[in-house]
C-alpha cells in the first residue's frame, strides 16, 4: 500500500491538473473579457452587430454560423463515417483493409490550411458551378437563395464534413471491433441476414458511435483555417447554404492580431469564452445522452427487428 | 531499477530547463545594451508590426547587416495593432504601423513616440471582368460600390466614368479583408474622405463593419477571391497587384484626373503632402491634391521611442533609419514600393535628432 501511494498520488495529481487547466482557461477567458461582459451583458449573445469602429459587438451571427456549419457537417459526415467503418470492419476484403485504414487516417493528418487552399481553388469553383446549375425553382427556396459566389455555408460544410469523417470513422471502427463475436454469432444463429447482423453490432456499439459522432462535432465546432478561407466571412444570420457567413473561430483568427483597443480585444476574447461555453455544453449534453442510452437498455440483447425468421418459425 | 529511471527523468527535465533558459535570450529593451558598448560587440534589436512593409524591411535589415556586421535587426510582421501594443508594453524596441497611433494610444505609452514614414504604399481596386480592361472609378463611385448601393456592373454611375466601354450586366460582388489590416485602414480612410455616407455609416479603422460583400484573409485571400469570382471587385496593396499581374482600375484624384497607381503617382501624392507636414508626421495622404497624385496612397511608419533607456540600441537604430531614408530608398522601388520625396526625407532627418542616442 505504501509503495503504491506515491503512484496513486502522482497520477491523481495529473488528473486534478487537467481539471485545473480547464478551469484556468475558463477563468482567464472571463477575466480578459470583463470590459465586454460589463458593457454588453447577455445582449452579447443575441446582438447581430459587429462594428469595431462604433464599439458595438454582438456574437449572434458567429454562434449561428458555428452551430449551423457544424450540425450540417455532422449530418453529411456521420453516415459516411459509419459507412466507412462498417465497410472496413465487416465487408472489406482483407487485402484492402490496411490501405483503406491508412488513407482514412491520412485525411486526419492533412493540415487545416491545406484543406483551406484546396477549398479555395477546387471546392469553391465546384460549388459555384453547382449554384449556377441549380434550376430556378429550387433557387427560390430560402435554403438556396443568394448570388452564385461559391464561398459560403455550403463550401464550409463540405470541407468540415471531409475533416470530420476520419475522426468519427476511426473511433467507430475501434468500437465495432470491440463488439464481442458472440453478438454477431448469435444474430446469425437466429437467422439474421448479413445486413441485420451488422445492424445488431451497430446497435450494440451505439454508445461508442454516439461518442465518435460527438468527437467529430467537437472538431467541427473549433475548426478555423479551412473554414475561414471558404465561408465568405460575412457576419450575418442566414439559413441559405449559399450565403457567406462567419464562425467564432474564424473571426478570432482574423481579427485578433490587429485589435488595438481594449474593448475590441475584450469582445474578441468574449467570443472565445462563448465558444468555450458552447463546446462544454455540447460535450456535456452528449455525455448525458450516452449515459441515458447506456443505462436505459440492456446492450446484450439483439433487438426484435433482427429476428424475423425466429418470429415466423 | 526505479532509481535509475527516476534519475534519468530528472536529467531530462534539467536539460529541457537549460535549453529553455538559454533560448529566452536577450533582444528586449533592457539595459544589457549599455554593457555591450564596446566597439564590435553584437547588438540585436527586435521590432514588430505591420505586414505590408515586411518585404522592404527584410531587405533593408539584410542589406544593412551586410554593411554593419555587428548589428542585427529582427522583425516580426504580426500586424499594425500588434506592433503598437508590443511597443507600448516595451517588449520590442521599435514598432511599425500602416495606420498612425491615435492620441489615446500615444497617451497610454510609457514615453513619447516618434512616427517616421519609411515608404509609401497604395491600395488599388482590383476587379474580375473578362474582356474589360482599364476601368475608371471616381471616389464616390467606389464608396457606393462598397456600401452595396451600386450592384451591377452596367450601372449608370460606372458607365458615366467609363465612356465607350461595354459593361456587362453581371452583379457586382464586393470582396474585402476579413482580417484587420493597414490596407483596410487606407481604403476606409480614402472612402470616408470622398463619401460622407461612408464616414457616417462605416468609419475608419483597420477593421470595419462592412455593409456588403465577402471577406478574404490577407491580401492573398482577397486576390484569390477576386480572381476566382467573375464580376467581383476588391482592394489590395499595389505591390501585390503588380506581382500577381492583376487587373486594377484608375481612381479619380482631387484634381479630377484619373490616375492609375504607379510608384511615381504614389510618390507624387506624398510630395503634395510634404508641404503641409505636421511635426509628428502623423498625416493621412489619401485623396491628395496635386498633379498626377494617386489618391489612395499612404505612408507606413516606423515607431521609435524618443527617450529610450537603451542608448546603444537607440544609436544603432537611428543610424539604420538614416541609412534607410537615404541609401535604402532605391531598394524600395525595386520591390514595388514608392520611395519618399526628398523634401520629406530632409524633414525626417531633422526630426531624428530628437531621439536620444547617448
Amino acid at each position: 500500500m505504501r509503495k503504491d501511494l506515491g503512484f496513486r498520488v502522482g497520477t491523481g495529481l495529473f488528473g486534478v491538473l487537467l481539471i485545473l487547466i480547464v478551469a484556468a482557461i475558463g477563468f482567464e477567458l472571463a477575466r480578459q473579457s470583463m470590459l465586454s461582459i460589463q458593457k454588453f451583458g447577455l445582449g452579447f449573445w443575441t446582438s447581430s452587430t459587429w462594428d469595431p469602429v462604433a464599439g458595438e459587438f454582438g456574437a449572434l451571427p458567429f454562434i449561428w454560423g458555428t452551430l449551423y456549419s457544424a450540425v450540417l457537417a455532422l449530418l453529411i459526415a456521420t453516415p459516411v463515417a459509419i459507412g466507412i467503418a462498417v465497410f472496413i470492419t465487416e465487408l472489406c476484403p482483407p487485402w484492402l483493409r490496411q490501405p483503406l485504414v491508412f488513407l482514412t487516417e491520412l485525411l486526419a493528418a492533412i493540415p487545416s490550411i491545406v484543406y483551406g487552399l484546396w477549398g479555395i481553388f477546387v471546392l469553391v469553383p465546384a460549388v459555384r458551378w453547382f449554384q449556377v446549375a441549380l434550376p430556378d425553382g429550387l433557387r427560390a427556396l430560402p435554403i438556396f437563395t443568394g448570388p452564385p459566389l461559391g464561398v459560403g455555408m455550403l463550401a464550409a460544410t463540405l470541407i468540415l464534413a471531409v475533416m470530420v469523417v476520419p475522426f468519427t470513422s476511426s473511433v467507430t471502427r475501434e468500437v465495432l471491433k470491440s463488439v464481442p463475436m458472440a453478438q454477431r454469432e448469435g444474430a446469425y444463429a437466429l437467422g439474421a441476414t448479413r445486413f441485420e447482423a451488422i445492424a445488431a453490432a451497430l446497435f450494440y456499439a451505439r454508445t461508442g458511435i454516439i461518442g465518435a459522432v460527438m468527437l467529430g462535432f467537437g472538431r467541427a465546432l473549433g475548426e478555423t483555417m479551412a473554414v475561414t478561407m471558404v465561408i465568405g466571412n460575412n457576419p450575418q444570420v442566414s439559413a441559405s447554404l449559399f450565403a457567406p457567413q462567419y464562425t467564432m473561430a474564424a473571426v478570432l483568427a482574423n481579427e485578433f492580431t490587429e485589435a488595438a483597443d481594449q474593448l475590441y480585444l475584450h469582445a474578441l476574447t468574449e467570443i472565445g469564452l462563448v465558444l468555450f461555453i458552447i463546446t462544454l455544453v455540447v460535450n456535456g449534453l452528449s455525455r448525458l445522452l450516452i449515459w441515458s442510452m447506456a443505462s436505459r437498455s440492456k446492450p446484450a440483447r439483439v433487438p426484435a427487428s433482427a429476428l424475423p425468421a425466429a418470429a415466423e418459425a | 531499477m526505479k532509481t535509475v529511471l527516476f534519475r534519468s527523468y530528472l536529467h531530462g527535465v534539467a536539460v529541457a530547463l537549460a535549453v529553455v533558459t538559454a533560448a529566452c535570450g536577450g533582444g528586449t529593451a533592457t539595459d544589457e545594451g549599455a554593457a555591450a558598448q564596446a566597439a564590435g560587440a553584437k547588438i540585436q534589436i527586435n521590432g514588430a508590426g505591420a505586414t505590408f512593409p515586411y518585404p522592404i524591411y527584410s531587405k533593408w535589415f539584410d542589406e544593412y547587416h551586410k554593411q554593419h556586421e555587428t548589428i542585427e535587426i529582427n522583425y516580426q510582421s504580426i500586424g499594425s495593432g500588434g506592433g503598437i501594443r508590443q511597443l507600448s508594453n516595451e517588449t520590442v524596441f521599435f514598432g511599425a504601423t500602416d495606420g498612425p497611433m491615435t492620441d489615446e494610444q500615444l497617451q497610454a505609452a510609457p514615453g513619447p513616440i516618434l512616427h517616421l514614414p519609411m515608404v509609401l504604399g497604395a491600395d488599388v481596386p482590383v476587379y474580375n471582368l473578362p474582356g474589360v480592361a482599364d476601368l475608371r472609378f471616381t471616389g464616390p463611385l467606389l464608396a457606393d460600390i462598397f456600401l452595396g448601393k451600386v450592384r451591377k456592373w452596367n450601372d449608370p454611375a460606372i458607365a458615366a466614368a467609363n465612356a465607350g466601354v461595354t459593361l456587362p450586366t453581371t452583379d457586382i460582388t464586393v470582396v474585402h479583408r476579413s482580417d484587420g489590416s493597414g490596407t483596410t485602414y487606407i481604403w476606409a480612410d480614402y472612402l470616408s474622405k470622398v463619401s460622407p455616407e461612408w464616414k457616417d455609416r462605416v468609419g475608419v479603422s483597420t477593421a470595419v463593419n462592412w455593409p456588403a460583400g465577402v471577406g478574404g484573409k490577407g491580401n492573398e485571400g482577397v486576390a484569390g477571391l477576386v480572381s476566382q469570382t467573375p464580376g467581383s471587385v476588391g482592394y489590395v496593396e499595389l505591390v501585390y497587384a503588380l506581382q500577381n499581374k492583376m487587373a486594377f482600375g484608375a481612381v479619380q484624384n482631387a484634381n479630377g484626373e484619373f490616375v492609375k497607381a504607379t510608384t511615381e503617382s504614389v510618390t507624387a501624392a506624398a510630395a503634395a503632402a510634404a508641404n503641409n507636414m505636421p511635426a509628428d508626421f502623423r498625416v493621412s495622404i489619401t485623396n491628395a491634391a496635386g498633379p498626377g497624385a494617386y489618391p489612395v496612397s499612404s505612408f507606413t511608419w516606423l515607431l521609435l521611442y524618443e527617450a529610450p533607456k537603451d542608448t546603444a540600441r537607440s544609436k544603432a537604430m537611428v543610424d539604420f533609419v538614416k541609412w534607410a531614408l537615404t541609401d535604402g530608398q532605391p531598394f524600395a522601388s525595386q520591390l514595388g514600393y514608392a520611395p519618399l520625396p526628398a523634401a520629406l526625407v530632409a524633414q525626417e532627418l531633422t526630426a531624428l535628432e530628437r531621439v536620444k542616442t547617448q
